[in-house]
């Protein structure tokens, strides 16, 4: 459990380089994950969460530093290549699935993620029992949608679709960015509960940027809190076990 | 309508469905219009007839006109996805070029083949009663063309293609390399309509720099008249409805021609019939046929 999978060392991110505009969203920013790490990352608006989710996957270039997984280095590797160990949940449904594709095709689609696609024909048939096992398993009716297009699902059914679908072909890091946050309350508490079990039964490596501290507190066997570009706070074990809502605003007065 | 001009219908029909399948490719699964098939489709015709003229097979001529097609899509999809060109740009660059190189590759504006071998004068072709050989030679490419366009898009790689159109963020996510999705798909597309280009120019006889003006409104037709006769339909069925789409498309050209209109107006009409079909959606709204029949015969209570 504590095998380091992924180092940030001294990870600097800025846009608008060389213009008046030009901003620094990551301030020398040092993390360690550990292998089975369930990481909760709090942090205000534009205090650097997503920025530093997008760092590490690619889709915004890091200034300096550096980002290494299992003792490699992968800063000069393409988003596209990054996931073959990365998967990312997007807090927009729209984001996470293709629309006029139907369920069964999007959950074939991330077998391959971060993978060659050639010329063979895809074998959907050949997948559907396992599809249909995976998909009555989230307990939302999408195990009787498996040929509908995604875009006449609902926003939790599209939702629990893109978290099934980062964690069909098993990532070594999973992002969740705020996955639940546009969903309504009953099925947000259903979608989380039901991330939770798939973590800890497959024990993902996760990171979960929530802005519910219940949820920051309840899931996960670490927390952090980034402000300004900086991590300000980490927290895990017993340690975060112990820790209440009062901590937290202490360290963390303006979310809420 | 005498039989011989349903016939000939039926096989422009068939020819000209290339490019509505060209431009399916772009306009309905990436999802964005692609102006270099104005371009596209005269540089294939000029290609192939000017083979011919230098005496290189047909066979061999059409494929050539298929590799220059690529060609141009290649470069719009170059400008746009590495140079950051929008996409009606970047089209618009490569037509405009391509109206030059048209010229060199022909020598002058218009070539012809008039006692010269093409794909129509092949022997299981050319026994064929009047107008059949393009009915024949349509079919068998247009057979040909949809079976293995639904073969690709069935395949891993076919499903990352047509991820990339819907979904680009999410294509992103699971690792598909979407600049070279769209350039295949450029590619491809502007291939099939070269030999569009190809095929119309054997059978009409000629090649003419300007026979590109237009093409990427009757291309639209077929794909949009198509949708508009079948409605809701799989994939597959909808590459099918384009080639209805398109001998639907050219029995309306046929009408309109014994209307007493003459071929300079058929650009107009093209527009308008597309502009039409395109506006459907709208009109249903507003004249919404279904909602007065129910009035009609629901009681007054």
């Amino acid at each position: 459990m504590t095998k380091p999978i992924l180092e940030l060392r001294h990870v600097v991110t800025k846009v608008n380089r060389n213009t008046p505009e030009e901003l620094t969203l990551l301030k020398d920013l040092n993390l360690t994950i550990n292998e089975g790490d369930f990481i909760t990352v709090l942090g205000s608006n534009g205090a650097g969460k997503s920025t530093l989710f997008n760092t590490i996957a690619g889709s915004m270039p890091l200034t300096s530093g550096d980002i290494l997984l299992r003792g490699e280095s992968i800063v000069r590797e393409s988003e596209e290549t990054r996931t073959r160990f990365l998967s990312r949940v997007f807090q927009d449904p729209k984001l996470g699935t293709a629309p006029r594709m139907t369920v069964a095709e999007n959950l074939l689609l991330a077998t391959r993620r971060g993978e060659r696609r050639g010329l063979l024909p895809r074998h959907l048939k050949r997948h559907m029992p396992e599809f249909k096992q995976l998909t009555s398993g989230m307990g939302n009716g999408l195990g009787e949608r498996l040929n509908t297009p995604t875009g006449n699902l609902s926003g939790g059914q599209r939702q629990a679709l893109s978290f099934l679908m980062a964690t069909l072909k098993k990532p070594d890091i999973l992002f969740l960015d705020e996955h639940t946050a546009a969903l309504d309350p009953k099925t947000s508490r259903e979608l989380m509960q039901t991330t939770n079990d798939r973590i800890t039964a497959e024990n993902l490596t996760c990171l979960m940027i929530t802005h519910h501290l219940d949820d920051a507190l309840k899931y996960g066997n670490r927390l952090i809190v980034i402000n300004d570009g900086k991590i300000t706070f980490d927290v895990s074990g017993e340690d975060k076990k112990k820790l209440t809502q009062e901590d937290l605003y202490g360290f963390f007065g303006e979310i809420e | 309508m005498t039989f011989g001009l349903g016939v000939s219908a039926i096989g422009q029909g068939l020819l000209w469905a290339t490019l509505g399948l060209g431009l399916f490719l772009t306009f309905r699964i990436l999802d964005f219009p692609d102006m270099t098939v104005e371009g596209t489709f005269p540089m294939g015709a000029a290609t192939c007839v000017a083979a011919i003229n230098h005496g290189i097979n047909p066979f061999w001529a059409t494929l050539l006109a298929i590799g220059v097609g690529m060609l141009c899509g290649l470069t719009t999809g170059l400008l746009y996805t590495k140079g950051k060109i929008p996409i009606l740009l970047a089209g618009i660059l490569v037509m405009t070029a391509a109206y030059s190189v048209n010229l060199r590759i022909m020598g002058r504006s218009n070539l012809t083949l008039l006692n010269k071998p093409t794909l129509l004068k092949l022997s299981i072709f050319a026994n064929a009663p009047m107008y059949f050989d393009s009915v024949f030679l349509g079919f068998t490419v247009i057979v040909i063309l949809t079976l293995v366009l639904i073969y690709f898009l069935q395949t891993e790689l076919g499903q990352a293609f047509i991820a990339t159109g819907d979904n680009e963020n999410m294509a992103r996510s699971l690792g598909i390399k979407t600049d070279n999705m769209k350039i295949m798909g450029l590619m491809v597309s502007n291939g099939v309509i070269g030999l569009g280009g190809a095929l119309v120019a054997q059978n009409d006889g000629y090649a003419d720099v300007n026979m590109g003006i237009g093409i990427i409104v009757i291309a639209l037709a077929s794909i949009i008249i198509g949708e508009v006769a079948f409605g809701e339909l799989t994939m597959n069925q909808r590459l099918v409805a384009v080639t209805l789409g398109s001998i639907l498309y050219r029995f309306v050209l046929l009408i309109v021609l014994r209307l007493g209109f003459n071929t300079n107006d058929l650009q107009l009409f093209s527009s308008v019939v597309l502009a039409l079909c395109m506006m459907l959606p709208v009109f249903r709204k507003v004249v919404d046929v279904r909602h007065i029949w129910k009035r009609g015969i629901s009681t007054n209570d």
